[in-house]
């Protein structure tokens, strides 16, 4: 064993490998990314590793590999599971052999997902058993576990961190030599692997039979626990277990309850820390998911115990908690005054707002500029996705009218395209997410002759999760140098009769790519093609003439981040300024140009 | 030892590699650590912080308000974003230089950072440094190692520049070592 300095991500691959896990799959998502990274960081021989087009297709290639009796870890974030929600609630049924383990990564507040939804909840819908670590140090520890258990109950189970836990850092002890472990192989049984009516209902049964069991099980599982005694009761999960354990660590006499396993609920567990209790606020994230339980339990048992929380309007409904909400909602429940450490800052001085923006030089925001000015005076609808290119909303740009979710864009266009045969319908989707989500919307649209045009911003990468490679990058997570799938050739072969690439740093070419493909009827797509700038280096810098006449026309139009004003003059930041060049283009004097020095 | 420490910037500015250097120093000195950061949509050009709890008897990965010993701040603004998260004896190292978000370059409400300076010497123990000037021609890509010694050379921190530096030399990649040593000196000094 050694300490390692890690995340709580590193912490939840490490405890795969020692698991001994076979194969790993996933797709990126914030907060969820690095743990497929790690595996691929750290030594893993023997060990298959992918990087899926979505997160279906990754649980059900994991899927196979536990039908075999290797073990299986799927990654994701929140929303990832809704894509993998079909093959999941299928697989509940059917079982595995070896142990599966879905990571599902939870984002309270939300930091940077769609949706506050809650994974506790799509394990009770599923009704399979789902894990909740409340540090990096025990997701080493429970990944392992819940492995384990998924191997004894034959199930998949899910495994769900958030990002407070994902992200934190850790001195965890670490195993030093893993190993796959040996598998048998697949057994054929067709009784047992193909999902029929009958088998469905047998085995809904038999779930439902079995669940019960799981829950007297997790009553004695080590991750539940209750420390401290009285007449009180804090109950808490995940990452407000540790929030409510740092208030709670001088009061003794208020019992503090974690639930590590919230479904099957360890009912027996939460009754013996519920013995001489008569009041309870459970302090949980996301959904009111022990509150509930308590609920349910109090019902079943005719407990004489008021329960607060977020029904009761005592935990706030949305978004994180933390260590002072925590003290806050604590001290009341408690009757205790809250201590006041800090600054008195009732004066504070107006802070700038920072909302996150389009990096310098990022090529989507030429690629956004040039539909926009194409598009001057013509009514139209700019469908956006999910990537660094929903930041195109930021203003100046303003270029996202929609986000819905993985996809949306390309069938949305559609859908305006349905209700206002005069508007010219743009579809906005980055690389990655063409091939996670987009290709089945283009197909629609091609069958149900929609007039859209779809913008492929190719940035060889997927950027927003931090550049993991996809098909379109043609490398893989087993280092392997594959073809590229093309796009271009993915959309003629879907018979998109109208195709055009172009450098959208090349701005007066990229305008009118965009002029030609509004007056043609049909699906037409532009692939913006230019990279990242996180994975290619820089051009030079920009550099502004004394031909400057400070219109500021450069920030007004485009917003980039290296354009400030200094000393009342538009300057360039040279630390952010990749050479770009597209102010350039912008500028109604000429007095910028590209090829300054770096 | 123990310590919290927070530090904040604007994404980009290299706050988590010296969140890492402070957190993995203070562990090869024998402390446990924790720390949390902020990854994802943030990152862009948004309001960043690094929260490093050293010690035994911290749960909660994030600093309680008023408690943080320490801030460090690569933007002036964010260091009074943050105050809330010092303690009323707590010490702040502040870099002078804005990033002013492109929201005020559009408006051009003339955000310079000094009413946030101004405010910092008013309300707690503060080291004002001048990362441009510690950095000169290296540029702003070097801010994070200099604001760390300053921090360093400030005495507050209770890590070595020492162990700072032998961190530094395992995670920096070696093209860049000499550059981040030398505006780390320059930080050490700074805080002289």
């Amino acid at each position: 064993m050694k300490k390692e300095y890690i995340m709580g991500n590193s912490a939840i691959a490490l405890g795969a490998l020692a698991a001994g896990v076979n194969v790993v799959s996933g797709y990126p998502g914030t907060p969820s990314s690095e743990i497929v990274e790690t595996v691929f960081k750290y030594p893993h021989e023997g060990v298959y590793l992918e990087w899926s087009v979505n997160e279906k297709a990754a649980l059900e290639v994991a899927a196979a590999a536990a039908y075999s009796g290797a073990r299986a870890l799927v990654t994701m974030k929140q929303v990832g599971l809704n894509v993998a929600a079909d093959p999941l609630m299928s697989l509940a049924y059917v079982g595995v052999k070896g142990g599966m383990v879905i990571v599902s990564a939870d984002d309270p507040g939300p930091i940077s997902s769609q949706t506050e939804q809650d994974t506790r909840m799509f394990a009770k819908f599923a009704r399979i058993p789902v894990f909740d670590p409340s540090s990096p140090e025990e997701a080493y520890t429970m990944i392992q576990e819940a492995f384990d258990y998924s191997e004894k109950f034959s199930t998949p189970v899910l495994f769900r961190p958030t990002t407070r836990i994902c992200h934190a850092y850790a001195s965890v002890e670490v195993q030093d030599n893993t190993s796959p472990k040996n598998y048998e192989g697949f057994v054929k049984d067709s009784k047992k692997w193909v999902i029929f009516p009958r088998l469905s209902y047998q085995n809904h049964e038999m779930i439902e039979k079995r669940n019960p069991e799981i829950g007297s099980d997790f009553s004695d599982y080590r991750g539940n626990t209750c420390e401290g005694d009285g007449s009180r009761a804090v109950f808490a999960s995940g990452i407000s277990y540790s929030y409510a354990k740092e208030y709670l660590k001088d009061i003794p006499d208020v019992k503090l309850c974690r639930i590590a396993t919230p479904y099957p609920f360890p009912e027996r567990f939460a009754l013996k820390c519920l013995e001489g209790v008569d009041k309870v606020i459970c302090l949980e994230e996301l959904s009111p998911f022990i509150e509930e339980e308590l609920f349910a339990l109090a019902g079943r048992h005719g407990l004489d115990i008021k329960i607060m929380g977020k029904h009761s309007g005592d935990v706030k409904a949305a978004g994180e908690n933390s260590a002072d909400y925590a003290a806050r909602v604590l001290s009341s429940f408690c009757g205790r005054d809250i201590s006041q450490n800090g600054l008195e800052l009732s004066d504070m001085p107006s802070l700038p707002v920072r909302p996150p923006v389009l990096c310098a030089g990022c090529p989507h925001r030429a690629s956004f500029y040039a539909v926009k000015q194409a598009m001057k005076g013509r009514k139209s609808y700019f469908c956006g996705d999910i990537g660094c290119y929903t930041l195109g909303n930021a203003m100046p740009l303003d270029m996202v009218d929609t986000c819905l979710c993985m996809g949306a864009g390309i069938t949305m266009a559609q859908g305006f395209n349905r209700v206002d045969k005069d508007g010219v319908c743009f579809a906005f989707v980055g690389d990655s997410t063409f091939f996670a989500s987009g290709m089945t919307g283009v197909v629609n649209a091609v069958y149900n002759e929609a007039d859209m045009i779809l913008c492929v911003l190719d940035n060889s990468t997927t950027a927003m999760t931090g550049h993991q490679p996809h098909p379109g990058t043609g490398r893989t997570m087993m280092g392997n140098v594959v073809e590229k799938v093309s796009i271009v050739k993915i959309l003629e072969g879907m018979g998109v009769k109208k195709i055009i690439s172009v450098d959208p740093l090349d701005l007066p070419a990229a305008v009118a790519a965009v002029k030609e493909c509004a007056d043609i009827k049909g699906v037409k797509a532009i692939i913006f093609k230019s990279p990242c700038i996180a994975v290619t280096k820089p051009s030079g810098k920009i550099s502004i003439s004394d031909k400057c006449i400070n219109c500021k026309k450069c920030i007004r139009e485009l917003g980039c981040p290296a354009l400030v004003i200094s000393n009342d003059k538009v300057s360039v930041d040279r630390g952010l300024c990749t050479g770009c060049g597209l102010c350039a283009h912008v500028c109604p004097v000429s007095a910028i140009s590209k090829g300054g020095d770096c | 030892m123990k310590m919290d420490i927070l530090v904040c910037g604007v994404g980009g500015q290299g706050t988590v590699l010296a969140s890492k250097l402070i957190a993995s120093a203070a562990m090869s000195l024998g402390n446990s650590v924790h720390s949390a950061e902020t990854i994802g949509m943030a990152q862009r050009g948004g309001s960043v912080t690094s929260h490093i709890r050293i010690g035994d008897n911290a749960f909660s990965p994030l600093i309680p308000l008023g408690s943080a010993d320490i801030i460090i701040a690569f933007e002036p603004a964010e260091a009074v974003r943050n105050l809330m998260y010092l303690k009323r004896d707590g010490f702040v190292i502040v870099n002078r230089i804005p990033v002013k978000p492109t929201t005020e370059s559009l408006h051009d409400t003339g955000y310079d950072g000094s009413e946030m300076i101004s405010y910092i010497k008013k309300k707690c123990g503060c080291l004002v440094v001048d990362a441009s000037e510690l950095c000169g021609e290296l540029g702003s890509k070097f801010y994070n190692c200099a604001i760390l010694g300053a921090a360093a050379g400030s005495g507050r921190l209770g890590i070595s520049p020492e162990a700072l530096i032998s961190e530094m030399e395992r995670r920096v990649p070696q093209k860049f070592i000499e550059a981040n040593k030398r505006v780390f000196a320059a930080g050490i000094e700074a805080a002289k």
